[in-house]
C-alpha cells in the first residue's frame, strides 16, 4: 500500500521539479518592449487610436505601424515618453495644443445620457433628463464623448492654468 | 580654499559690492495710514487655502476671523481694519504669471474699530498644545518668505524633540531690511516671541543669526537678550543666501541638514525674527497676523524705508505711500534674488511680503546670455553644492531625469549661479523651469495612473453587470418555471377533488 504511495510522490516531485525548471528557462517571453510600452498608456482601451485598445496600439506603435503620438488621452506627455523609449524623433507638425478635458456645455445638453456611457473612465456624471458634467481628474481627453453627443454639446477644451501647475518656459541659451 | 573662506569659514554664495540696503534700513519704521480699499488673499501660506466666513456685505472688525484654516498644514486669515466686504473673488496675485487667485475685498471705512483681543499675562504658565493653538488661531507662517505655518512646525519640532531654535536674522538678500527694522526697533518683542516659541517647542536655547552687516540689529538685540543667558546672539558674515536655513544651521552649528530632509531631523528648529515678533503679539496680546513691516526700496521710490503696512495692501497704494520719483521699469515682491517680479500694481502684499521693490531701468539691466565656457564659478558660489553648469546642460539636452539624480531638488533658487555668471546664463530660470516640468510630469504620471484604476474598476462593473443581469434572467426563468409548475399543481388538485 505506503510502496505505490511514495514511489508516486516522488516521481511527481521529480517531474514537478523538472516542469518548473523548463518552465524558467524555457519561458517564451511577450515583446519586452510592447509591455513597456502598454505600461506607459493611460490603460482606458478608449479606442480612439482606431486601435483594439491600448495593448494593440501598444504593438502597433511598435511595430511603426501606428504614430507615437496617435493616443489622445496620453497627449504631449505620453508621446514624447514613447518616442524617447524608441528612440523615434517627434515630428514637429505633431505639435499638440497641451492637455484638454472634455466640458458640457449646459445650455445644449439634454440629459440623454449618451456620453458617459461612452466613458472610459467614467470621468461623465449625470443620469438621464439630467444635465451632465465632467470630472476634470478622471477626464483623460480621449474624446470618446464627442463623437456620442447628439447635440454637440460636450467639446474638448484646453485644461485652464492654474497658479499651481503655471511653469517658467525653458529660457534661451545663447545661439 | 581662498582667502575669504579661511577668514569666515564660508566658501559660498556671493556679495555684492553695494547691498542697496541703506538708507532704507537707516531710516525709522513708518506707520502707513489705512488705505481705501484691502484685498486679503486666501492663500498666502504653504496648504490648502483658507475658506472664507464672511459675505459680502458683512461688516468686518480689525483683527476679525474672515477666512478659516482648511486642514491640519494651513493659516486663517483676518481682517487688518474695520469696514465692509466689497467682493469675495479673484484679484491679481503676485507671481510672474499674472494668474489670479481668491482674495476678499474690503473697503476700509477709516474707523479701525477692533475686537476685543484676548490677552495673556504669563504665557509660559500655557502648555506647549495651548500655545501651538494660539499661533494657529492668529495665522502665524513663517515671514522669512516660506510662509510654512508656524503652528504644525512648532509641533513637528516638539515631536523631533528639537533642542537648539535657530533665530534667522540673516535677511541676506539685498535691498530688504524688514527683519532689520524689527530687531533694530522692537528687539524685545522678538526676544519674548523667541522664548514663548522655545517654550512651545521644548527647547532649551536658542541661538540668533544675524549677519555682520547690521550692526545696530545686533546691539538692539543683544541689549534685549542679556538677562536671558539661553538666548545667544551670533554674528554671520554677510553672505548671500545666509537667510537660507540650511546655510545659517551649518554656520551657526557646524551641522549640514541632509538632503530632503527637515532642519528639525538633527534637532534644530529655524525660524524668522519676524515671526517671532509676530508670535510675541498673537500669544501675549492676542492680536493676529494681519500687518507686516515691508521694505519699500529701489531706485525709483522717493523716500524708501520701512513701513508697518496692513496684509493685503495693493503694491500701488504702498508705492504711493513712499512716492514714487520716476516710473519704475519692474515691480519686484520680495528682493532682487529670489523675489517675484509683478505684473502690474494692483497686486496685493501677502504674509511673506517683506519688500516691494521698484526698479529703475539702470538697475535691471538685461545682457543676452553668451556660451557656456566652464569656467566653474557657478559651482564655487552655489551654496548646495551642486554644479550649475551640468545640471543646466542637461536640462537643455532635455535629460531631465539626470538633471533630478544630479541634485536638481536641493536647488535652492538663490540665483548665486546666475548672479556670477560671466557669460550671463539664465541659470536659476533653467532650473525653476525644470523643476515645474518635473513636478508636471510626476502629477501626469499620477493622473495616469488614477485614469487606469478608473477603467479597471468600469470594465470590472460592466462584467459585474453583465453577469449581473443573466443570473438575473436565470433566476427570473426558475421563478417563471416554479410559479408554472405551481400553477399546474393547482389546477390539478381541484380536478383531482372534482373526479373524487
Amino acid at each position: 500500500m505506503l510502496t505505490p504511495i511514495i514511489s508516486v510522490m516522488v516521481l511527481g516531485l521529480i517531474f514537478g521539479l523538472i516542469l518548473g525548471y523548463a518552465a524558467k528557462v524555457f519561458a517564451v517571453q511577450g515583446d519586452a518592449l510592447v509591455e513597456e510600452i502598454i505600461e506607459m498608456m493611460p490603460g482606458t482601451n478608449c479606442g480612439q487610436c482606431s486601435f483594439p485598445g491600448c495593448s494593440g496600439a501598444a504593438s502597433a506603435i511598435v511595430k511603426g505601424e501606428a504614430a507615437v503620438d496617435c493616443c489622445p488621452g496620453g497627449g504631449r506627455m505620453l508621446a514624447e515618453a514613447i518616442a524617447a523609449r524608441l528612440g523615434v524623433s517627434l515630428e514637429a507638425a505633431s505639435e499638440d495644443s497641451g492637455p484638454k478635458i472634455a466640458v458640457v456645455s449646459e445650455s445644449i445638453c439634454i440629459g440623454c445620457a449618451k456620453c458617459f456611457k461612452a466613458c472610459p473612465t467614467d470621468a461623465v456624471i449625470g443620469a438621464s433628463k439630467q444635465i451632465h458634467a465632467v470630472l476634470k481628474d478622471a477626464c483623460t481627453g480621449c474624446g470618446s464623448c464627442t463623437n456620442e453627443c447628439p447635440t454637440g454639446a460636450i467639446s474638448l477644451e484646453p485644461i485652464p492654468v492654474t497658479l499651481r501647475d503655471w511653469n517658467w518656459e525653458k529660457p534661451a541659451l545663447a545661439a | 580654499m581662498g582667502i575669504r573662506e579661511l577668514l569666515t569659514g564660508v566658501g559660498w554664495g556671493v556679495h555684492p559690492h553695494n547691498d542697496h540696503k541703506r538708507p532704507a534700513a537707516d531710516v525709522p519704521l513708518r506707520v502707513m495710514p489705512t488705505p481705501a480699499k484691502l484685498c486679503i488673499p486666501l492663500l498666502q501660506h504653504v496648504g490648502a487655502p483658507a475658506k472664507p466666513l464672511v459675505a459680502v456685505g458683512d461688516r468686518v472688525l480689525r483683527g476679525q476671523l474672515i477666512a478659516a484654516a482648511q486642514g491640519n498644514v494651513s493659516a486663517p486669515v483676518h481682517a487688518p481694519t474695520s469696514g465692509l466686504v466689497a467682493a469675495i473673488g479673484e484679484v491679481t496675485a503676485p507671481h510672474p504669471s499674472g494668474l489670479p487667485f481668491a482674495a476678499i475685498t474690503i473697503e476700509t471705512d477709516g474707523l479701525d474699530e477692533s475686537v476685543s483681543f484676548k490677552t495673556v499675562e504669563d504665557p509660559f504658565s500655557l502648555t506647549p498644545d495651548e500655545i501651538s493653538q494660539r499661533i494657529a488661531e492668529a495665522g502665524i507662517v513663517g515671514l522669512g518668505g516660506a510662509t510654512f505655518p508656524s503652528a504644525p512646525k512648532a509641533q513637528l519640532g516638539r515631536k523631533h524633540s528639537v533642542h537648539t531654535l535657530i533665530i534667522n536674522g540673516g535677511e541676506c538678500e539685498p535691498y530688504l531690511s524688514s527683519d532689520d527694522s524689527i530687531m533694530r526697533e522692537r528687539a524685545d518683542d522678538v526676544i519674548d516671541g523667541v522664548r514663548i516659541l522655545m517654550h512651545a517647542v521644548g527647547a532649551s536655547k536658542a541661538k540668533v543669526g544675524i549677519e555682520d552687516n547690521k550692526p545696530e540689529a545686533i546691539a538692539a538685540m543683544r541689549k534685549a537678550a542679556q538677562d536671558f543667558a539661553q538666548i545667544e546672539i551670533c554674528p554671520v558674515p554677510a553672505r548671500y543666501p545666509m537667510g537660507s536655513d540650511r546655510q545659517l544651521v551649518q554656520v551657526l552649528t557646524g551641522k549640514e541638514v541632509p538632503s530632503g530632509a527637515r532642519t528639525a531631523t538633527i534637532g534644530l528648529l529655524v525660524n524668522n525674527v519676524s515671526t517671532c515678533a509676530a508670535i510675541h503679539h498673537a500669544v501675549r496680546h492676542g492680536e493676529p497676523l494681519y500687518r507686516r513691516i515691508v521694505t519699500v526700496n529701489g531706485g525709483a521710490v522717493a523716500q524708501p524705508g520701512n513701513v508697518l503696512a496692513p496684509i493685503g495692501v495693493l503694491v500701488e497704494d504702498l508705492l504711493a505711500f513712499a512716492g514714487l520719483k520716476s516710473e519704475p521699469a519692474r515691480l519686484v515682491m520680495g528682493g532682487p534674488m529670489m523675489g517675484v517680479a509683478l505684473p502690474h500694481a494692483q497686486v496685493p502684499t501677502v504674509k511673506g511680503c517683506g519688500g516691494i521693490l521698484a526698479l529703475t531701468a539702470e538697475e535691471i539691466t538685461v545682457v543676452p546670455p553668451s556660451p557656456c565656457i566652464r569656467c566653474g564659478s557657478c559651482v564655487k558660489a552655489c551654496p548646495m553644492g551642486l554644479v550649475p553648469l551640468e545640471l543646466s546642460a542637461q536640462i537643455h539636452a532635455g535629460e531631465y531625469d539626470t538633471a533630478d539624480a544630479m541634485g536638481l531638488d536641493d536647488c535652492l533658487a538663490c540665483g548665486c549661479c546666475a548672479y556670477v555668471c560671466p557669460s550671463q546664463m539664465p541659470l536659476v530660470q533653467t532650473f525653476s523651469h525644470a523643476k515645474g516640468e518635473i513636478w508636471r510630469r510626476a502629477q501626469q504620471k499620477k493622473r495616469s495612473e488614477f485614469t487606469k484604476q478608473l477603467a479597471q474598476a468600469r470594465q470590472e462593473r460592466l462584467e459585474r453587470e453583465a453577469r449581473e443581469r443573466v443570473e438575473a434572467a436565470a433566476r427570473r426563468k426558475a421563478q417563471r418555471a416554479a410559479q408554472q409548475a405551481a400553477a399546474a399543481a393547482d389546477n390539478n388538485t381541484p380536478s383531482e377533488g372534482a373526479g373524487a
